[in-house]
């Protein structure tokens, strides 16, 4: 499908020796300017170059604080606060790194959840799905690193907390526990190693990008109808159309990025990471950043044993889980239709895990104690954490054979000319 | 549109679900409820007043410095643009009259540089320590922002909307002014330390560091009140929190501009190329 428009040559003889021998110009105008893209993706699908955009940030603002960060745990806290006053252009570039990341995980939240509603993880799409599914996952690891090197409190404490969850594997929890560490308690090798693998990480996650673009470049782009494309009629090719409604949705989505950079840097952060780490003064609640936070309520809620599973181990299966059942999403949807939008039992069900998700979030920054009427936030957590796993492990496999999806479009085309009737 | 609108709608319940649940968990740490101030330095167009650093730092150098370090606070800072406004001259004479220690020079000693950042006024951990009955003075360099004030469930969100980010400045003043002679019947106060309403746990190991008429202003007409002392030094907290937070909000304020004007110019764009397509 990506081969629709003709081979590109290009005229300078010089560009065509090079052409010929490595097609990087054909290759590029194929897959950035020819492809064609379905011409009814609305703003939802603008995500995806919003969150290459991220990606990028964070690499080039990465990059430029490694250059002046400290990897010490004596120096590592003044070295960020260096960079913040001393550095030209620091506070800016390291604002726009840390909100970078919030932003990252906003991002990838929508484009995870159009996913979601449009069943866009269905054939042919499901290593699509899968490579996005260890690109956010990738994504949390370098994000929990990253926010282990300004080295305060909450850094220290969430490291303490997060390594310690391997620990409750049985038989090797305690030796992962101590190489993740690189020693018996969080400690200046720790640091090292987290910087280390945080620099690493995101050039991983660009390679992974590759191969997921690669992957959407084989079928192509789903679309909001979920029909899939029949001819050129329903495509555009992707420059100039997709580009320019891409970049207009970026500087859209730059507006509440740089409102957070420039007025409110550190609120989506924790006041206590403005105290230097201490191991011996443990802060009265730890927690994660609130990207982290639906999954560490996860991990929390589970506090009984069940059968020879103690509560430890049963919390992080419970957490690992509830990342790992997205990788079977393609296959328990048994839904033929793919658009949630052509699904009238389904888009309940989908906007309460959205709601459910959202509380999970909230859930996950309370303490355990909280109470809500009758239930404290640790049951409240519970039924969210069960709603969760219902969602994908009964709901999306049972709706798929009960529900009556209504009439789809025959085409593309077909459904835009009747909306702009 | 469909979907924006079933999105507010579920915010919408979620926030009626979760703020019936608010009331409870605040009474938790029954403490008296902040003042919150309204500071030069909050909002879009917050600007730090100069004044007020000055006689926060007046405050901080005759009465906090005691005690507190500030290590990253440096001489020069104080004539950098954006803060309490001293000449280099002042900053350069002020500095003379500290002791940097220095292997590095005759006796250890010298008389401090504008470059030079500001003494803890302790040697060692352990000298603070010993000198206040165990506890541990923290430094100031960052105190403004490393501090908060908590709001229950709905009112923290309009935080990210007004950019509330004096939290850090709002603590220490509140923390300053809610310390008690006498602490409440039936509530007893450990030896060596003291009653403060504000505090989580109200049992401080700092002793009231402010009174009335402690700190003579230069300006007769700025009242010598706890209160006073306490709003200045915490503005000024925040200062060395924060030292290009006016750099940062100007600058930040054309960025926001030329986003919304760059954000309709690709909207006219988009729509201009796409007039020809159905979709």
């Amino acid at each position: 499908m990506a081969h629709s428009a003709e081979r590109y040559e290009p005229k300078n003889p010089a560009l065509k020796w090079f052409n010929d021998r490595l097609p990087l110009l054909s290759y590029s105008k194929a897959h950035f300017v020819d492809f064609p893209t379905p011409k009814n993706l609305n703003y939802w699908w603008t995500f995806g170059a919003i969150l290459t955009l991220c990606l990028g940030i964070q690499i080039v603002t990465g990059v430029i604080l490694a250059m002046h960060y400290t990897p010490q745990v004596d120096l590592a806290f003044d070295s960020v606060e260096h960079i913040k006053r001393d550095v030209n252009w620091g506070r800016i570039i390291q604002g726009v790194h840390s909100v970078g990341a919030s932003a990252f995980f906003f991002a990838v939240y929508v484009h995870i959840f159009r996913g979601l509603y449009y069943g866009s993880y269905k054939a042919p799409r499901e290593v699509l799905w899968m490579l996005g599914v260890i690109i956010f996952l990738l994504m949390m690891a370098t994000a929990f690193m990253g926010y282990v090197l300004p080295w305060g409190q909450m850094s220290f404490w969430g490291a303490t907390v997060i390594t310690n969850i391997f620990s409750a594997i049985p038989l090797v929890g305690t030796p992962i526990l101590e190489f993740l560490r690189g020693g018996f308690a969080v400690d200046n090798a720790t640091l090292n190693r987290f910087f280390s693998l945080h620099y690493l990480l995101p050039f991983v996650i660009a390679a992974v990008v590759v191969l997921h673009v690669w992957a959407l470049h084989i079928p192509g782009n789903s679309n909001p109808t979920g029909v899939e494309v029949k001819d050129g009629r329903d495509t555009v090719p992707f420059t100039p159309y997709a580009t320019i409604k891409d970049l207009f949705g970026i500087s859209v989505f730059m507006i509440p990025f740089a409102w957070f950079v420039f007025f409110a840097p550190d609120i989506l952060g924790h006041p206590d990471n403005y105290i230097l780490a201490n191991p011996v003064a443990t802060p009265e609640h730890i927690v994660p950043e609130w990207y982290l936070l639906p999954f560490y309520a996860m991990l929390r809620a589970i506090d009984f044993n069940f059968l020879f599973i103690n509560s430890k181990l049963g919390g992080v299966i419970v957490m690992f889980g509830s990342i790992l059942i997205l990788f079977f999403v393609p296959w328990l949807d048994t839904s033929k239709v793919r658009s949630g939008a052509f699904r009238p039992m389904f888009k309940p069900f989908f906007w309460l895990f959205i709601l459910n998700f959202l509380t999970l979030v909230y859930l996950g920054a309370q303490s355990p104690a909280t109470r809500f009427g009758i239930l404290s936030a640790s049951d409240f957590a519970k039924l969210c954490t069960a709603y969760y796993f219902l969602y994908f492990l009964v709901i999306l496999p049972v709706l798929g054979r009960l529900e009556v999806p209504r009439p789809l479009p025959a085409s593309i085309s077909e459904s835009v000319l009747a909306k702009s009737h | 549109m469909i979907m924006s609108k079933t999105i507010f709608a579920a915010l919408a319940l979620a926030g009626v679900l979760l703020t019936s649940a608010g009331p409870a968990a605040a009474q938790e740490n029954a403490s008296v409820e902040p003042v919150l101030n309204g500071w030069s330095f909050g909002g879009l167009f917050g600007t730090y007043d100069q004044a007020q650093l000055q006689r926060g730092f007046q405050v901080f150098r005759e009465v906090c410095s005691n005690c507190h370090g500030a290590h990253l606070l440096a001489f020069r800072n104080l004539a950098e643009e954006g803060g309490p406004g001293y000449s280099e001259a002042q900053v350069k004479a002020l500095a003379a009259t500290y002791t940097i220690a220095d292997p590095s020079a005759t006796g250890g000693e010298r008389p401090g540089v504008a470059a030079d950042h500001w003494p803890s006024p302790f040697e060692t951990e352990q000298d603070a320590r010993d000198a206040n009955g165990g506890a541990l003075p923290p430094d100031f360099s960052v105190i403004a922002k490393a501090r908060g004030i908590t709001k229950p469930f709905p009112f923290w969100l309009f935080n990210y909307f007004t950019a509330y980010q004096e939290g850090g400045p709002d603590y220490i003043h509140n923390l300053l002014i809610n310390y008690r002679d006498q602490p409440p019947e039936g509530v007893t106060v450990p030896d060596g330390k003291f009653y403060n309403a504000f505090f989580p746990g109200h049992a401080i190991s700092m002793p009231p560091p402010l009174s009335d008429g402690l700190v003579t202003y230069e300006d007769p007409n700025v009242p010598q009140t706890v209160d006073q002392y306490a709003t200045d030094v915490a503005a000024f907290l925040m200062w060395v929190a924060d030292p290009h937070l006016v750099a940062r909000k100007e600058l930040g304020f054309k960025v926001l501009i030329f986003l919304v004007l760059f954000s309709g110019l690709m909207y006219l764009t988009k729509r201009k190329l796409w007039s020809t397509v159905p979709h």
